[in-house]
């Protein structure tokens, strides 16, 4: 087994330990419905933490994902809501929203050399403070485009069910599945985050492969945004505080690496799946304060990042 | 533009000079019971906080490093400081009570946050992680930990005694804003009468060949981030004290960007090697100033966030090469 996938194999054992403590802990914690419901309730999270995967595996990071997704919890609230407007049209011009917003973000990012941690911090604070100049209050959404879709479920046998949220974030990962491993654009996002000037040299066009990065990263922040728009059925300037930082130890727990170049999609599935689990834990454990959520989220960053120290340190050493 | 303040004071005096003309009172400073007031004042006192950490992370950024912790370190100071004083609301005018004594509870406040620098300096100097992420386990656990010492509540603080840092008086200027400029200036001291400050711009500029030349690289950003999170540590205090609780959640929240965006104005170099303390204080001072403006213009404070974002824009531009030559190309025809 190559050296890299390590991690990937380590996130895989730690999530399948966590669902044997908490079946042997818990009554009815081994229902399906408990690990479908990882897939309902981190929906946002999956569809961020993937448009966050390419970003990380190009060697970029994108700070802003958070704020796009309560920008767009926001404007699908108050267009829909307060302006009238039909979510036919809503829906499609978010979309295309956070597509233009990352790939503003990438284009600054390749053109003007500048480092990718503080333009998307940026964009941070710009999609934040364009929420509070909206409203500063939580909208609800009473439309009966949104309320209907919130409340469909699809049916896979035996009582268990999935959300329309769930099923757009498996979508999702099947597309990134296809885009990483089996496109041009994939694998010239690899060659970028090996090295860049090396990807130059060879000719990949590294400039529309950034912009196209970051603007995926965006588009998954405003989609995510509807799913949470759907999930909470609110748009609210204070939504998804932090979700960066979630998405990116999901990124980190999965096996990618923070310098760029080697990651999987499908490893980033298995670190959301492993915050997912942490979570429900503590909910059915039901003593247990919720900041723990937070410490081992922090525990488990640091064995990550310093497991893959010591991977490159002896891949290092080998050469 | 000769020198690299040039560009930071503009921007002070243009906002400053802003604030005169739309309030004519702005500038005006009055004597009251021996200490000054005034709106110049009152921004003095608010930057300090902000002045404190920022001078740390110009440190740990001209040595190419970045602490994204240091607000969840605040919060962990404040905690800490709030566990340890604790003390009762006093009804009956008598003595104030503390749990611990001041000088027990602030120096073991400030060691923890100290504790937690060198945690990232550890983490970025011994197992030799990108400092970004060294610093992210500490921004994500560390409110975890806060809450864990407060015990998810947020703890207030009745002792008179921990009011002074943040809301007493030295020498008729707030004594937050003294301690800044006093901590400001010591190290400006030390960086230049000793050869520290070469030392880590040399680190900055290049960590390989100045460890070969010689300069203690590693203990050195070590102790950067150790500082670093004294000075987190010290801003934390200022800020539970100026509301008299620890708030585990929302204490320091956004800082570490407030940080770096008045480290970037003051001219530091994102990339290393060029630093400016002075740049710095005038960048927290910037900050301050256009959070008071808005807030006089009746504006919402949220839209605060915007105008920073538009000032990082703006600064980091201006600070890319590329985007200089372009701008040049535009406005200098080549002469064919």
């Amino acid at each position: 087994m190559s050296v890299r996938l390590v991690p990937l194999a380590a996130s895989v054992a730690l999530f399948l330990a966590m669902v044997a403590f908490g079946g042997v802990s818990y009554d009815g914690f081994l229902s399906p419905q408990v690990f479908l419901n990882l897939i309902v309730d981190n929906a946002f999270l999956f569809i961020v933490a993937i448009g966050m995967t390419l970003v990380i595996i190009s060697g970029g990071i994108d700070l802003s994902v958070g704020s796009v997704l309560a920008l767009t919890t926001m404007l699908a609230a108050s267009l829909t809501e307060k302006a009238g407007w039909n979510p036919a049209v809503v829906v499609p011009l978010l979309l295309a929203g956070g597509a233009v917003f990352g790939a503003a973000q990438g284009f600054l990012i390749h053109r003007y050399k500048l480092q990718p941690f503080i333009v998307t911090l940026a964009g941070m604070f710009l999609a934040r403070g364009l929420c509070y100049v909206i409203d500063t209050e939580s909208i609800p959404l009473r439309h009966p485009f949104f309320t209907s879709l919130a409340e469909l479920r699809f049916p896979l046998g035996g009582g268990t069910s999935l959300s329309s949220g769930a099923l757009l974030a498996v979508f999702v990962i099947i597309a990134a599945l296809w885009i990483a491993h089996a496109t041009r654009f994939g694998r010239t996002v690899y060659a970028i985050g090996g090295n860049a000037k090396s990807a130059a040299l060879m000719g990949l066009p590294v400039g529309r492969t950034m912009v196209g990065v970051y603007a995926m990263s965006g588009f998954c922040a405003a989609l995510a945004g509807l799913v949470m728009t759907l999930y909470m059925l609110s748009g609210y300037s204070l939504h998804a505080t932090g979700l960066e930082l979630d998405a990116i130890a999901a990124v980190v727990i999965g096996g990618t690496l923070l310098t760029g170049g080697v990651g999987y999609v499908a490893g980033t599935c298995i670190g959301v799946l492993i915050l997912g689990i942490i979570q429900t834990l503590v909910i059915f454990n039901g003593t247990l304060s919720s900041w723990w959520t937070r410490i081992v989220v922090g525990a488990l960053l640091f064995a990550f990042c310093l497991s893959q120290r010591l991977i490159e340190g002896r891949a290092e050493s080998r050469r | 533009m000769a020198s690299p303040l040039f560009w930071p004071s503009v921007t002070l005096v243009l906002l400053i000079a802003f604030n005169a003309a739309i309030n004519p009172g702005f500038l005006a400073i009055a004597m009251l019971d021996g200490h000054l007031f005034g709106s110049l004042i009152d921004i003095l006192n608010r930057a300090a906080p902000l002045a404190l950490v920022a001078t740390g992370m110009t440190l740990v950024i001209a040595a190419r490093g970045l602490d994204i912790s240091v607000g969840a370190v605040m919060a962990i100071a404040g905690a800490t400081a709030a566990i340890l004083i604790g003390g009762s609301l006093d009804l009956s005018g008598g003595e104030a009570v503390s749990r611990y004594p001041m000088w027990l509870a602030l120096p073991a406040a400030l060691g923890v946050a100290t504790a937690c620098g060198l945690w990232n300096g550890a983490l970025v100097v011994g197992v030799g992680m990108q400092p970004i992420i060294a610093t992210l386990i500490l921004m994500v656990a560390g409110r975890g930990i806060a809450q864990l010492i407060t015990g998810g509540q947020i703890l207030t603080i009745y002792y008179p005694p921990f009011a002074y840092l943040g809301g007493g008086y030295l020498f008729g200027l707030p004594f937050a804003a003294v301690f800044a400029i006093l901590v400001i200036v010591g190290l400006h001291a030390l960086l230049t009468l000793s050869p520290l400050g070469l030392f880590i711009r040399a680190i900055g500029v290049n960590p390989v060949a100045s460890r070969i030349a010689g300069v203690r690289a590693r203990p050195i950003t070590l102790a950067l981030y150790a500082f670093c999170g004294l000075t987190a540590g010290l801003a934390g205090l200022i800020v539970s004290s100026n509301v008299k609780s620890a708030d585990a959640n929302n204490a320091g929240q956004l800082f570490e960007l407030d940080a770096i965006l008045a480290v970037t104005l003051g001219g530091t170099a994102l990339t290393g090697g060029k630093f400016s303390l002075a740049g710095t204080a005038i960048g927290a001072l910037v900050i301050q100033t256009l959070t008071t403006t808005i807030n006089s213009l009746g504006a919402p404070p949220e839209l605060n966030l915007v105008f920073k974002a538009a000032l990082v824009f703006i600064v980091m531009l201006l600070q890319s090469a590329e985007f200089r030559a372009s701008v040049r190309k535009l406005v200098v025809r080549p002469s064919t």
